[in-house]
């Protein structure tokens, strides 16, 4: 038996080192020899038992178990059911621990394994090297890109004039003030810090008005708030982003809503995992009356950013060939629906035939499986050569590459997400052989007026009357059980949208 | 029951440092508080059981027992059985485990004790930048690369 053992200190809490960590998934969108990886049977990444089976960059599949998880210690062990390579036995523990002098992370990665003998030395050094240290290269550049360039880049980022998040502790009680129930969250981590509790609600301001939630939308960058990838929450804090419901109260000085006024919100700060919440009325807008909330609470996030894509970034119209990755997930729905609306050609990319079925059932006009076929070589000849007029890509690092050999000249390419993993740098030279226009959105900017809000709003409830997009019922969850809400997404268990209600 | 946890980076082999700190009779030699100490009934200050008996630079006298030390986890447990803190149940475990990352070592130092529910945020404050993140500082200096 041989015991391989690797440590390093990695500059950042150990909270945000095991909130990247302790997804079992995740190596995926981190580890420079992982290519793609998934749970089997859609099982919860923290699940024991859990299986991941990956691809290496060099194409070879292994599959790996979760044998032990424990957010307390921050550690977990894993082993190896399937390899191609000889690591019989194979056994490993990742464990973290603070540093509490200079607030940085000890990382140990080992295991121990049976080789065979002739080929002992190269295989310890192969784990050593480029699966242990390789990782705490990869996630060391990780954490420095965040703390730099990433962080603005964040598709959702707040616009610099954000009003502050929901306060979880009282601010001078004043009278009025009401408590509600609400999600939580006191630290970065796992669904599990997701806490039912009470929070103080106030009565509102001048410009501000006071919400009884129906229905709230989830969404995947309430994850990255919880794991704090985004830094848009800050514990103790409340998630959300996206909610519908009844005016309760409205503050001095507010004309357009009055008490009783059903109305819906999708925008930053975070506050809207309650029943209760007081905003600025100025973010808010009135739902028409055949818009219900449950709907709105599902779409309206999704379905604004899919307005300021297909209107304002680009403005997809007749002819135009699109091309859309990830076209079973939420956004990725409603830009097939409208993008084909507006008269586009939509070629659409997904991961399994299920997912296929979906898009092609929403009017796709071409749906290609990424994963068994070289989706750019296939839009090269759907098109007869020419390529896309537009690519909308939020998979990021492992599809960036293949979405501009699939543009055509000169075409355009909107990078609005990175569900694969960070883009990464890129050499604005190489743009020109195709004289590519790059895009790179920020919800924020596009949702930081109430004009704009409005206009999008506005849209999209068009759209959804005249049956142009449809949005699927959503599944309802109890606000409680957030944390499940979260699971579910996490593990990519669901297609459609979820409230918590 | 309070807890303490303090940790740290040291800029040597943990080897190196091992060899300093598994000596339960070594703290004048290696922390700044310590004036002096001795082995009680002429133990050995590897044997588990051992009592070491020190005075604080400060006046101070404490009696510790060595409850476990392991050369190859690189860890040493004891317990407090006398001194003018007023704490009880006072046990702690300091523990190195090597970097393999430029060749330190990581050291933590935690403690769990009991004691009057009014003093336990000074006293945990003091037992954490006082002795431990003291003593961590101590051990920083004398191995500067």
């Amino acid at each position: 038996m041989v015991e391989v053992r690797r440590s390093t200190i990695i500059d950042a809490p150990v909270d945000e080192v095991w909130a990247i960590l302790r997804d079992f998934n995740g190596h995926e969108s981190w580890h420079p020899a992982v290519a793609t990886s998934a749970i089997e049977h859609s099982a919860p990444v923290d699940m024991i038992g859990a299986v991941r089976r990956f691809r290496l960059s060099d194409g070879s599949e292994l599959r790996e178990q979760l044998l032990s998880l424990s957010d307390k210690d921050w550690s977990f062990s894993y082993c190896i059911l399937e390899a191609p390579i000889p690591l019989m036995g194979y056994v490993a523990t990742v464990r973290l621990k603070p540093v509490t002098d200079g607030d940085a992370t000890f990382w140990e990665w080992r295991s121990t394994f049976h080789p065979p003998e002739n080929r002992k030395r190269e295989l310890t050094a192969l784990v050593a090297d480029q699966i242990y240290s390789a990782g705490f290269e990869a996630i060391r550049k990780l954490i420095a890109a965040r703390s730099g360039r990433m962080r603005p880049a964040a598709p959702a980022a707040p616009p610099a004039a954000a009003p502050q998040p929901v306060p979880v502790a009282d601010r001078a009680a004043s009278p009025g003030t009401e408590r509600t129930q609400a999600i939580i969250v006191d630290r970065y981590g796992g669904p599990e810090v997701l806490r039912w509790g009470e929070v103080a609600v106030q009565p509102p301001e001048p410009g501000e008005i006071r919400i009884r939630h129906r229905a709230i939308g989830v969404n995947f960058i309430d994850i990255y708030c919880r794991t704090g990838y985004f830094d848009l929450l800050q514990p103790p804090g409340v998630p959300g982003m996206e909610a519908a419901g009844v005016v309760d109260a409205v503050g001095p000085g507010v004309t357009a809503f009055a008490v009783g006024d059903r109305v819906a919100y999708a925008c930053p700060p975070v506050g809207a995992y309650c029943r209760l919440r007081t905003m600025s009325a100025e973010l808010v807008v009135p739902l028409p009356p055949d818009i219900d909330e449950e709907t709105a609470a599902a779409g309206l996030l999704k379905g604004v950013s899919a307005s300021f894509l297909l209107h304002d970034v680009e403005r997809v119209g007749a002819g135009d060939v699109v091309l859309i990755h990830a076209a079973a997930g939420g956004i990725g729905q409603l830009l097939v629906q409208w993008a084909r609306h507006l008269g586009a050609t939509v070629i659409a990319t997904v991961s399994n035939d299920d997912k296929a079925a979906t898009v092609e059932a929403l009017g796709a006009h071409h749906v290609i499986v990424y994963s068994r076929t070289d989706f750019a070589a296939a839009v090269l000849d759907i098109t007869g050569g020419a390529g896309a007029d537009v690519v909308y890509d939020a998979v990021g690092r492992d599809t960036i590459a293949g979405s501009i050999r699939a543009l055509a000249a000169p075409g355009h390419l909107v990078s609005f997400g990175q569900a694969s993993g960070p883009v990464g740098e890129m050499d604005v030279g190489r743009l020109a052989s195709k004289s590519i226009t790059l895009s790179r959105p920020n919800y924020g900017h596009y949702t930081d007026t109430g004009a704009k809000i409005a206009r999008h709003a506005e849209r999209i409830f068009a759209a959804l009357r005249s049956g142009a997009v449809r949005v699927a019922p959503p599944r309802r969850i109890p606000l409680a059980d957030a944390a499940e809400a979260h699971r579910l997404l996490e593990s990519r268990a669901t297609s459609g949208s979820l409230i918590l209600v | 029951m309070t807890k303490v946890y303090v940790s740290s980076v040291i800029p040597a082999p943990a080897a190196s440092v091992w060899a300093v700190i598994r000596d339960f009779n070594a703290l004048p030699a290696w922390t700044p508080f310590v004036a002096e100490s001795r082995i009680e009934q002429h133990m050995l200050p590897d044997q588990i059981g051992c009592i070491r008996n020190f005075a604080l630079k400060d006046g101070g006298r404490i009696r510790e027992r060595l409850l476990a030390l392991s050369d190859y986890d690189l860890s040493c447990t004891y317990s407090m059985l006398e001194s003018p803190m007023g704490v009880e149940n006072y046990i702690a475990t300091l523990s190195l485990t090597p970097i393999t990352d430029g060749n330190r070592t990581f050291a933590a130092w935690q403690a769990e004790f009991d004691c009057a529910p009014e003093r336990e945020g000074q006293l945990a404050r003091d037992i954490a930048n006082g002795v431990f993140q003291a003593a961590f500082t101590a051990l920083q200096k004398r191995f500067q690369r």
